[in-house]
């Protein structure tokens, strides 16, 4: 994320003593500690005056989510500024990168920074949940049809597939103590991203991806990517191939295949 | 009305599930309902029958995977998601034994790593995850691989200011 950022020209500045978001776990068992951790750290980015880029789905949706129950609760937001111990100005805008990409930067400008154009990948664009629901707080795109990262991956050189399971779930945090259900939405995706045409997965969500890349069956498995390791690697940045190293279903014969490596 | 309708009504506010007139567009998008003890319609028919034991006690608030499918097609807007947040968290309050153990074990695990550091190390959460829950072998070799390459670090950074992060956790009575 940040080779990507510097190589677009985002500034980045980190959320000065951030924490963590609480995600599934947080809102799953106790409404107000899910809006209560999220609203910390937007609480401590307001003095920064800048936009937050969220970079993950999950902590994209907790923050949206934060943000639209302090907005339209007054008594809840008194009760969460008491307990954070600031004062919530409603000045920060969540982003998510690819929004930034696809609006801010523009699909033109990511094209002409491209210098190794993708070349025979076919990957389909996974959103996954939960930059998209519910649309009245994300806020994102499509809801049942984005198109963001599709374009965002044909600017590149490579050849987006349309499939029917972009908005689907894979299971998110299920993944540890009901493994089962994770492996059989897993091994669904993968059997249409190939009947797709797709050579790969890219994904938009850090979950999607471990669950993409740790939970397919053998057979018929393809490799996943976070969206930003495809971004650099048509823009020649360095990194990439250490990045490779670390999945778990290696994704360089395909890319060696093709010459991207 | 029932008082159980009334009670999970009161807790979520918004549009109240009596609304539902059972399209079973959630059941049908919903995708672990394959795997749920009851549909999610049928859970809010339920909650109108004041079958409380029987919903608490269920694996489906457990199995919800909160992708939110089902309040995006509602046409009545009924939040379905926010309502299995909502019996997740009364049955924790009432003491009402999970109809799944190891998903309550692993958000328990996954909340005691905030608070133990603001932010979340994966070693210490997964090994605080196992020892809750006896279940040592599976993922084993995943887990070793991973940390091998190196995708997995033993040490992370925490929050400075851990006595804020203490004071959410103490003040939403977690």
């Amino acid at each position: 994320m940040k080779a990507v950022s510097d190589a677009l020209g985002i500034e980045l500045q980190e959320v000065d003593d951030w924490s963590c978001c609480g995600a599934s776990s947080a809102h799953m068992t106790n409404f107000k500690l899910s809006v209560a951790l999220p609203a910390r750290n937007i609480i401590a980015a307001q003095k920064n005056k800048l936009d937050v880029m969220v970079p993950c789905a999950a902590c994209f949706n907790r923050f949206k989510s934060a943000q639209h129950h302090l907005e339209a609760d007054s008594v809840l937001r008194n009760e969460i500024e008491e307990i954070v111990g600031g004062k919530y100005d409603g000045s920060v805008s969540l982003r998510n990168p690819i929004d930034i990409i696809y609006n801010d930067i523009g699909l033109e400008k990511l094209s002409e920074a491209v210098t190794k154009k993708l070349d025979g990948l076919k990957p389909v664009s996974y959103y996954g949940c939960l930059l998209l629901r519910p649309p009245e707080v994300c806020e994102f795109d499509d809801y049942e049809n984005p198109y963001m990262l599709d374009g965002i991956m044909n600017a590149l050189g490579a050849d987006a597939r349309n499939w029917s399971c972009k908005t689907d779930c894979c299971g998110g945090s299920l993944t540890l103590g009901k493994t089962e259900i994770v492996v059989r939405l897993i091994d669904k995706m993968m059997k249409m991203a190939t009947e797709a045409g797709a050579n790969c997965i890219v994904t938009a969500c850090p979950v999607c991806f471990a669950n993409l890349d740790t939970r397919a069956s053998e057979s018929g498995r393809i490799p996943a990517f976070y969206f930003t390791e495809i971004i650099a690697l048509a823009l020649s940045l360095k990194g990439p191939e250490a990045w490779f190293k670390m999945h778990n279903v290696d994704p360089r014969p395909l890319l060696s295949s093709l010459g991207l490596l | 009305m029932s008082s159980f309708l009334k009670e999970v009504n009161d807790r979520m506010g918004g549009v109240p599930i009596q609304d539902c007139f059972h399209c079973r567009k959630c059941t049908a998008g919903c995708p672990v309902a394959f795997a749920m003890e009851y549909n999610p319609n049928a859970v809010i028919k339920m909650i109108q029958m004041g079958m409380k034991d029987a919903v608490l006690g269920s694996s489906t608030i457990w199995l919800c995977a909160s992708c939110e499918t089902c309040v995006t097609r509602c046409p009545n807007e009924v939040d379905i998601a926010r309502m299995m947040d909502t019996l997740r968290e009364m049955a924790i309050e009432k003491g009402v034994a999970p109809g799944e153990k190891n998903l309550l074990k692993f958000h328990e695990a996954f909340l005691s790593n905030i608070k133990m550091g603001g932010r979340i190390n994966e070693p210490m959460m997964l090994v605080h995850y196992k020892l809750k829950t006896g279940d040592y072998f599976s993922d084993m070799g995943l887990g070793l691989s991973m940390f091998m390459k190196g995708k997995i670090k033993p040490i992370s950074p925490r929050t400075k200011d851990m006595g804020s992060v203490r004071k959410i956790f103490k003040s939403t009575g977690k």
